[in-house]
């Protein structure tokens, strides 16, 4: 299937198909908009695994529910392929508080980095950090704290332990600091 | 005059007409798909005003500088870009004429001049009258003048908007204004009311418009800032007289402070004049928006009928990806992808009240058909509540700014 979508990626069937991504996400998956997020460069199991938890409801969102419920698994795939290999581009984003970001920075090494590596590039499963939107990080991590978005046991320890030292500002620090990296 | 010279390319040529959503993403998306395409943009205005966000110029919540985007963004993906009007197409000799006197030779041509009004439905009315009672339908000058008139307007003013019948541009447009000018009233000129004649006995996402109307300006209470009279209760507008600031419904006549006409709409006047227009908007193919009428020519966004896609920026910004493929393909004899498409649009109901409905398409060519696929789309939830209609209108806001720069950009 993998081989058949990266076949289909330069394919203009699935041009028109993510055509209809862009409005909302911007050319080529990366928008200048404040929240909603870049999709580009995730890999593909990530991209997947979102657009699923969005189409079942495992996953909260105020509208991609409703809009992946509009795909099917291939179409889903050759989606994902096509975004994965779109670079992620790490936009300005002037709201940024550049007086949190030293703080967050050492507080992301603590608390986060052991699954969110390289600066919050890349990892295991956990999408992209570095230069995602602030706004939508900060909708992510609502959604984790009020359970509405599921945490895995080790993310859930660390959220509240971050929690539990540093309080709702350890967050704002964190991920002030994740937005800015370039 | 002043044409730039075109050299005949290895790629196939296309000329596209008008540089709103529809036009101009098709004719960066040809250049995406093929940069051997030879691709000639010709738009009448050197700036383009969206209608998007245009509602919040109205409530004072933005800057109409904001809504303004140029053409040179399209220039960097090597679109040649030419600012005329065209006259007609000669579909025949493949040729399109320009108002400064050019004759431009095509392979293929994309028609996209959006929407004109009828003004002959409402006696009374006309482009000298919208002088008076402006549509604000078309962005710019018309967004600045009613503005003007409702900050001119005194306390305790009735404002008339009216609803036009379906299909028209941008179908919860109408009801974001109102919501929008409500905003404005409130905080400064809250003894104001709004009159609302429809010619509708529903709207787009109207339990959601209600909610906000009830939530922010007592609506359904002796003391609602709004009073929508709908198309049952004679809301239907039938004449207006700029001179006394009258409209006229089935209902009766109504004076207003500033009043809004929203006309009942048809294809814009290119699409007329080169004869693609049938009961009012341009017969296509869903699957490639070729005229069904021409061939040869393409018509997409507020001009074409592609029921059930509403008449959005997002649609036509969607549509276009389908014609420029298409287009493309059917120029060099090749098989047209089967399109995908989606259409979502956000809209503001007051402060942290945004919300949205979404649609996706699949493309039916057996039916000529976009057809919404089954269990997607719909409307916000009514009960989704106060965090969710806040994120919604952090979302509207995104989109604005990622549609304008997957158009313009
Ligand atoms: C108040 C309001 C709010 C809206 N809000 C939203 C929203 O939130 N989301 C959304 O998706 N949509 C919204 N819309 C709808 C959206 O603006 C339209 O659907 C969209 O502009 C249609 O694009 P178009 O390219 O078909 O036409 P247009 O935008 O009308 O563009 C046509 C272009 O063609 C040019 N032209 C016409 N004739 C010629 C000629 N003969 N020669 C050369 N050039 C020519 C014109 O100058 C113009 O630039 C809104 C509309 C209104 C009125
Ligand atoms: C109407 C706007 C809109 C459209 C159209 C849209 N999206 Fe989204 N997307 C969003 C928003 C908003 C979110 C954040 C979740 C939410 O609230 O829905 C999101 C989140 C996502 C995410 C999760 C990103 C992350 O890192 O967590 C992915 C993946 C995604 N969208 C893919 C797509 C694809 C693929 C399409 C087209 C088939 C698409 N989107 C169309 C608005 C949109
Ligand atoms: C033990 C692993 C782990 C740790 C530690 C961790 N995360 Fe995550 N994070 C994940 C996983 C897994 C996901 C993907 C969740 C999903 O699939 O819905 C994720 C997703 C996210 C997202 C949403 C990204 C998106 O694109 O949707 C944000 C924001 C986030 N994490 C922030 C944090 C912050 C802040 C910390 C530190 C306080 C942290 N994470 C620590 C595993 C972790």
């Amino acid at each position: 299937l993998l081989a058949a979508a990266q076949e289909a990626a330069g394919d203009p069937t699935v041009e028109v198909m993510a055509g209809a991504c862009t409005f909302c996400h911007g050319p080529d998956g990366n928008g200048l908009g404040a929240a909603t997020p870049s999709i580009a460069g995730l890999p593909v199991e990530t991209f997947e695994y979102m657009m699923q938890s969005y189409r079942e409801d495992m996953n909260p969102s105020t509208v991609m529910g409703r809009i992946a419920r509009g795909y099917d698994d291939e179409q889903i795939t050759a989606l994902a392929v096509y975004f994965g290999d779109k670079p992620f581009e790490r936009l300005p984003q002037p709201w940024i508080d550049q007086a949190l970001v030293a703080e967050g920075k050492d507080l992301a090494a603590e608390y986060c980095e052991s699954c969110h590596e390289n600066e919050g590039r890349d990892g295991e499963g956990v999408g992209i950090l570095a230069g995602q939107k602030l706004q939508y990080m900060r909708f992510s991590v609502a959604d984790f704290l009020s359970g509405a978005r599921e945490m895995e046991r080790r993310q859930a320890r660390k959220f509240r332990d971050l929690m539990d030292d540093h309080g709702p500002d350890g967050f704002e620090k964190i991920l002030n600091y994740y937005a800015s990296v370039k | 005059a002043g044409l730039p010279h075109i050299a005949r390319a290895a790629g196939p040529r296309f000329v596209v007409v008008g540089g709103g959503p529809a036009g101009a993403t098709t004719a960066k998306y040809l250049k995406r798909m093929d940069p051997a395409a030879e691709v000639t943009l010709i738009e009448a205005n050197p700036t383009y005003t969206t209608c998007f966000m245009s509602n919040e110029v109205l409530a004072g919540d933005r800057d109409i500088a904001t809504l303004q985007v140029g053409y040179d963004g399209l220039r960097g993906h090597g679109v040649t870009v030419v600012h005329d009007r065209v006259t007609g197409i000669d579909a025949d000799a493949k040729t399109v004429a320009t108002a400064g006197g050019e004759s431009l030779a095509y392979d293929r041509v994309v028609v996209a001049p959006g929407i004109d009004f009828r003004y002959d439905a409402i006696e009374g009315y006309s482009a000298e009258a919208a002088e008076v009672m402006p549509h604000a339908w078309k962005a710019g000058p018309q967004t600045t003048l009613l503005r003007q008139q409702l900050e001119a307007m005194d306390d305790g003013g009735t404002v008339i908007v009216s609803g036009p019948p379906n299909p028209f541009r941008c179908p919860p447009g109408p009801y974001e204004r109102i919501s929008l000018i409500a905003h404005y009233l409130k905080r400064h000129k809250p003894r104001s009311k709004i009159l609302v004649l429809d010619a509708k006995d529903k709207f787009s996402k109207m339990p959601l418009f209600l909610q906000a109307w009830e939530q922010f300006y007592g609506y359904g209470t002796d003391n609602s800032m709004i009073e929508w009279v709908s198309k049952t209760d004679g809301g239907t507008v039938t004449a207006v007289n700029p001179a006394t600031m009258e409209v006229t419904a089935v209902a009766g006549t109504f004076k207003g402070d500033v009043v809004n006409i929203i006309p009942p709409q048809k294809a814009g006047a290119l699409a007329f004049e080169a004869g693609l227009v049938e009961d009012g908007w341009a017969p296509v193919n869903k699957g490639t928006f070729e005229s069904l009428v021409t061939p040869g020519v393409h018509v997409l966004g507020d001009s074409s009928v592609a029921a059930s896609m509403p008449k959005s920026g997002s649609s036509a910004n969607s549509q276009a990806k389908a014609a420029a493929a298409g287009a493309l393909a059917l120029a060099k004899g090749e098989a047209p992808p089967v399109p995908h498409l989606a259409n979502a649009c956000y809209s503001i109901g007051g402060p942290d009240f945004g919300f949205s409905v979404a649609a996706v398409y699949a493309y039916d060519d057996f039916e000529n058909a976009l057809k919404p696929v089954a269990g997607a789309g719909g409307v916000s939830p009514l009960d989704a509540g106060a965090e969710a209609r806040r994120r919604e209108l952090f979302y509207a806001h995104s989109w604005f700014e990622n549609i304008k720069a997957d158009i313009w950009g």
